[in-house]
């Protein structure tokens, strides 16, 4: 592991609450400049890891520096340059977009001549100029996240941590925060992002780490990812009724295939010999009474390469943070 | 020389960050009075609440209402300084508006002085208002910096007790409540309506426990001339006082981050 233009470097970082091990003993580096996914199901240890590298909660183990400031001891020198966007929208809601942002100027030290300029620039670059002076309480979901986002790049920092940036957003506001997320990548800024959208992750991140149960199980960039199935066949098939009960069966049937629920009349199969994997899931279909609708080879995404590596489903992932709120994958 | 250099940089970078950790501090308390003090609830409990009880006993007892001035004071600086503090830290808690407060460079202790600096500049404006009110009207003549030394280190006592409070509980509505208890006993034992000598041996003793009682006892020193002696060890005590619920309240809130 090379310390280089390190802008993040974990070594066994470990957190404990009471007996439950919520990050075991992960070690990851994130260079200055990228993009950095990181990529997991709920409670598999994201915001215990974040908490841990912006100066919220101490490590339990392990080490951590951040641009440079060993944690938890030079933190509040590391915050200077670390701005935050947290998973909720937590601005004041009493306080105006403007108002909102000059506070948080003020609280990192912003030369008091720049304070104005540098706060109509962000309204204006976040489309937000117009509703400067409407109190932040009365914005929608969409506005009160980028003004969040906004918020924590008033002081102008190097590392930006990202935690769920579009969960509970519309398709179209998701889109307009993605974009914004990408031209910070090439004002230079380090972005740490947490997403538990897999689509999003794979737009935007030169690298990600897949955790799962506090572990970090793989690193790399998303085609290196991808790569790492493309060898193996993938089929969809699509049935005329609820197919979830068949799994268990199904699994059985397939010799070196991987069948995964997508909801519950679609089945993917990773792995394994096609036609045997047709035979199998033909027979099923004919035992069950359950009409096969239809079946198809495709190319590996992201999501499938997550199944593979993690054993869960995508579901499992959009059944997360946003559900309810934002249609999830393939926004 | 380098080394020179570096200790004068290192030196002036540990300036820097402590004038930037006061600045901070400021900024929180004017936030936390445009948000949460200057509003009706707010100035309902720490001015209009005292106000009334005072007219209540004044209706009873017209000629003595000069006597009742330090005991005005005395609920007027409690509960203006505690009105809103169950709700700037709890109710922030809550939001996540006070994590978004720790993730910038400011120190746990400077978030929290924020706070409590909150509450007190409240807290000073209603008992200035009502202090003046009640010298004006009466003629009164005390011995003002007696009487400003005494309400300032009772502004802030009463404000790192509401910090306290509220940070010993997960609620707004708990906070509150359990405010109320040392709020209404104080008023009833530390002399404010009733002396503290008038009270029974055993609750004569109690009250001695209670920082309001040196705030009343400050304040009648300085309302009514008496022996300075008296207002340094009320002085002296009520710092006291201020050390025992700034502390404990500091550690409260790490252990809510730890």
């Amino acid at each position: 592991m090379t310390h280089k233009s390190a802008a993040i470097i974990a070594d066994k970082l470990t957190k404990l609450y009471g007996d439950l091990l919520a990050v075991d003993g992960i070690s990851f580096q994130v260079d200055e400049g990228e993009i950095f996914g990181f990529l997991g199901p709920n409670g598999s240890g994201k915001t215990s890891t974040i908490r841990m590298l912006v100066g919220l909660s101490r490590p339990s183990g392990g080490r951590a520096s951040v641009l440079g400031y060993d944690l938890p001891g030079e933190s509040s020198q590391a915050k200077r340059y670390v701005g935050v966007v947290p998973d909720s929208s937590n601005l004041y809601d009493e306080l105006s977009a403007r108002e909102n942002l000059l506070f948080m100027a003020r609280l990192y030290s912003v030369p008091r001549k720049e304070q104005n300029s540098r706060v109509d620039r962000l309204l204006q670059d976040f489309g937000l100029y117009e509703r400067r002076d409407d109190l932040f309480g009365t914005f929608s979901r969409g506005m009160k996240r980028a003004l969040t986002i906004a918020a924590a790049l008033v002081h102008e920092p190097r590392l930006l941590f990202l935690d769920e940036p579009t969960a509970g957003l519309d398709a179209a506001a998701a889109r307009s925060l993605r974009r914004l997320i990408s031209g910070l990548r090439e004002k230079g800024m380090t972005v740490f992002l947490t997403t538990h959208y897999l689509t999003e992750a794979d737009m935007l991140c030169d690298r990600i780490a897949i955790l799962v149960q506090g572990r970090i199980v793989r690193i790399d960039t998303p085609d290196g990812l991808k790569h790492l199935i493309q060898d193996q066949s993938l089929i969809e098939f699509s049935f005329r009724g609820d197919v979830s009960a068949l799994l268990a069966d199904l699994q059985s049937r397939l010799e070196g295939g991987q069948a995964a629920l997508l909801d519950s009349s679609r089945i993917r199969v990773y792995g394994g010999d096609p036609p045997r994997i047709f035979d199998a899931v033909f027979q099923s279909s004919r035992e069950s009474g359950i009409g096969l609708e239809s079946a198809s080879t495709i190319r590996p995404s992201l999501e499938d390469a997550f199944l593979q590596i993690t054993g869960l489903s995508p579901q499992v992932m959009a059944a997360d943070k946003g559900s309810g709120k934002g249609s999830g994958v393939g926004r | 020389m380098a080394k020179v250099m570096g200790k004068v940089r290192e030196k002036m970078m540990e300036k820097m960050m402590w004038q930037d950790q006061m600045r901070g501090v400021y900024h929180i308390a004017i936030k936390d009075m445009k948000t949460y003090y200057l509003k009706p609830p707010a100035i309902s409990w720490g001015m209009v609440f005292p106000l009334a009880w005072t007219l209540a006993f004044y209706l009873r007892n017209p000629g003595d209402f000069a006597e009742l001035v330090p005991g005005l004071l005395a609920m007027t600086i409690i509960f203006s300084t505690t009105a809103a503090e169950a709700v700037v830290i709890n109710f922030e808690l809550r939001l996540g508006t006070l994590e978004r407060l720790l993730l910038t460079p400011l120190s746990m202790t400077s978030v929290l002085l924020g706070k409590v600096l909150g509450g007190f500049l409240f807290g000073l404006m209603m008992t200035a208002i009502v202090a003046a009110g009640a010298i004006l009207y009466l003629g009164l003549q005390p011995d003002i910096p007696g009487l400003a030394l005494i309400s300032l280190i009772s502004l802030m006592v009463f404000s790192s007790m509401g910090a306290l409070f509220s940070l010993s509980v997960r609620e707004v509505f708990e906070a509150q409540t359990l405010l109320n208890l040392p709020r209404f006993l104080m008023v009833f034992l530390c002399g404010v309506v009733y002396p503290v000598s008038a009270l029974p041996e055993g609750l004569q003793l109690f009250s001695r426990l209670l920082p309001l009682t040196y705030t009343v006892q400050g304040l009648k020193a300085s309302f009514f001339q008496e022996q300075g002696a008296v207002l340094a060890w009320d002085l002296i005590i009520l710092f006291l006082f201020l050390i025992l619920f700034l502390l404990p309240a500091i550690r409260l809130l790490q252990r809510r981050f730890s």
